[in-house]
């Protein structure tokens, strides 16, 4: 009977998929391309993973993205909700706002490098300005969004048990009430934000960061080490997905543990 | 306390014509305190609208609604409403939600839990006290909606077809409830409902709306006595009288 549940064949099965890629991988890497440089092989990796471990430096890197990354999410968070909410809250707000976060949205938040630099210099703020880019319109359109699509009813329940004053509709309807769409936004936020990371840390605003490191010895042609920095900066974006949906789910979005949602 | 006055009360709505279609026309009422009124009328009568300015959630074009000789400016304490759909704030707990008003009102937590827990036990959930509303079934959603209503002691009652999403047994077993808590608790309730039997079972008195623009066709005082026997002869009269009062031209769709 299906029940949904992984069971215990399903979880092999993945497991033997990750061991059939790497040697097929190594295979194709040693017996085919059969040059490092083009496809290190995972052997290679291996040894390049070990040496990075020993010579220090792999935690100052992953230390100091997470400060590029903090800074902008951080940034993200402490901009886009406040907006997200006078513009889902205020319809003149909303109608004023618009049309500028419209024409600024679609802006890839690459395209604001140059100016990062300009405006920070090659600072951590630099860095953390394009992830901030990147991560701020989605919590801003999903608080707003959220905002939008509270049921009239909790508005009209509060006003009736004397929850009149805007900043009480917000802070106890309204917010609690856009919770779990803020949340999803903050999640799509700290992906996108993550993926601008490289591109933050290529200009140089650092000498760590995983970012950093992966242009680093990109241009040492130590592909070996490239492909430990792409398989960290890939579990470390995986562990804050894993992290945060945790978090969330457990501390503030308990009360859906009954819904499907 | 509870007395409640309608005053040839209007309500219109403009079109995006500009034409006016009113819900509401030339409605004047008195209700007394404690009393247990039904508004009857079918679907899109201006019920809800009437039930809603009454709340003060909606305004009248014209005309006056007083409560206890004060006029209705905006949602005020002493209306209490239980609406049709489920409106409990799905993030707080069952308790957190009753006390919602008092917390409103700046009480502190374990005061507001004590002040709220007799209203939890009245509708008989005290032991789903720290239970979501995902948690619940329909029925005691709208039971611990009626309990968050009345922890803010209102004067007056207002439910809008507040078992209409409920099944048949629950739907009658729910009535019952809501005839104690009112006997109980003496407050005047003003019931909407489109079911001539729900109706019979609860009100006093019986005030059948017609439909576009609702205005009062008849007011039905129901004499039979309580507890009331859905089955007896005695009721069964009485629901004919009221459907064939409503069947009146005067009241029926036009």
């Amino acid at each position: 009977m299906n029940i949904g549940s992984k069971t215990f064949s399903d979880k092999w099965l993945g497991v033997l998929a990750v061991i059939f890629t790497l040697l097929f991988w190594q295979a194709i890497a040693t017996l085919v391309v059969k040059n490092p440089f083009i496809l290190p092989s995972p052997v290679d990796v291996l040894n390049a993973f070990l040496n990075l471990l020993k010579s220090d430096t792999l935690l100052k890197d992953i230390g100091v993205s997470l400060i590029h990354f903090g800074i902008g999410l951080g940034a993200a968070l402490i901009i886009g909700i406040p907006i997200g909410i006078v513009m889902g809250y205020y319809r003149g707000i909303d109608a004023f706002l618009d049309p500028i976060i419209e024409i600024i949205r679609p802006i890839p938040p690459l395209a604001w490098i140059p100016f990062a630099i300009i405006w920070f210099g090659l600072t951590d703020a630099s860095a953390g300005f394009v992830i901030f880019i990147g991560a701020v319109f989605p919590i801003l359109i999903n608080t707003y969004s959220g905002f939008r699509g509270i049921p009239r009813v909790f508005v009209e329940a509060g006003k009736m048990l004397g929850c009149i004053r805007d900043r009480d509709l917000i802070r106890y309807i309204a917010f609690p009430s856009a919770l779990p769409q803020i949340a999803a936004g903050i999640r799509i936020a700290s992906g996108v934000g993550w993926m601008c990371l490289v591109a933050a840390e290529l200009f140089g605003v650092s000498k760590y960061g995983l970012g950093q490191k992966l242009w680093h010895f990109y241009n040492l042609h130590q592909m070996d080490s490239v492909v430990v920095y792409m398989l960290l900066l890939g579990m470390i974006g995986l562990l804050f997905d894993w992290l945060f949906r945790y978090y969330i789910d457990h501390h503030f979005l308990r009360w859906r543990s009954g819904e499907v949602a | 306390m509870g007395d409640l006055v309608i005053k040839n009360l209007t309500r219109g709505f403009v079109r995006d014509d500009g034409s006016v279609l009113y819900a509401i026309e030339g409605v004047s009422l008195t209700i007394h305190q404690e009393e247990f009124i039904c508004v009857l009328g079918p679907s899109g009568c201006g019920k809800t609208t009437l039930l809603r300015m009454i709340a003060g959630l909606d305004l009248a074009s014209t005309g006056d609604i007083l409560l206890n000789g004060e006029q209705i400016k905006g949602p005020n304490p002493k209306v209490g409403i239980v609406f049709q759909e489920y409106s409990l704030f799905p993030w707080r707990s069952v308790i957190d939600n009753v006390a919602f008003g008092l917390e409103m009102r700046g009480v502190g937590r374990n005061k507001r839990y004590e002040l709220a827990k007799p209203y939890l036990e009245l509708v008989g959930l005290s032991q789903f006290a720290h239970s979501y509303p995902s948690e619940l079934s329909g029925g005691m959603r709208q039971r611990v909606a009626v309990a968050r209503a009345l922890t803010i002691e209102p004067d007056i009652l207002l439910m809008d077809e507040p078992f209409g999403a409920l099944d048949a047994q629950t739907r009658n077993l729910l009535q019952k409830e809501l005839l104690d808590i009112w006997q109980k608790t003496k407050k005047t309730i003003v019931f909407v409902t489109h079911s001539v039997d729900e109706a019979v079972f609860l009100a006093d008195r019986l005030v059948v709306l017609t439909s576009r623009p609702g205005r009062v066709c008849e007011i039905i005082p129901i004499d039979l006595d309580r507890p009331r026997n859905r089955t007896s002869v005695e009721f069964a009269q009485v629901r004919r009288k009221v459907l064939d009062l409503i069947a009146q031209p005067k009241c029926s769709l036009q």
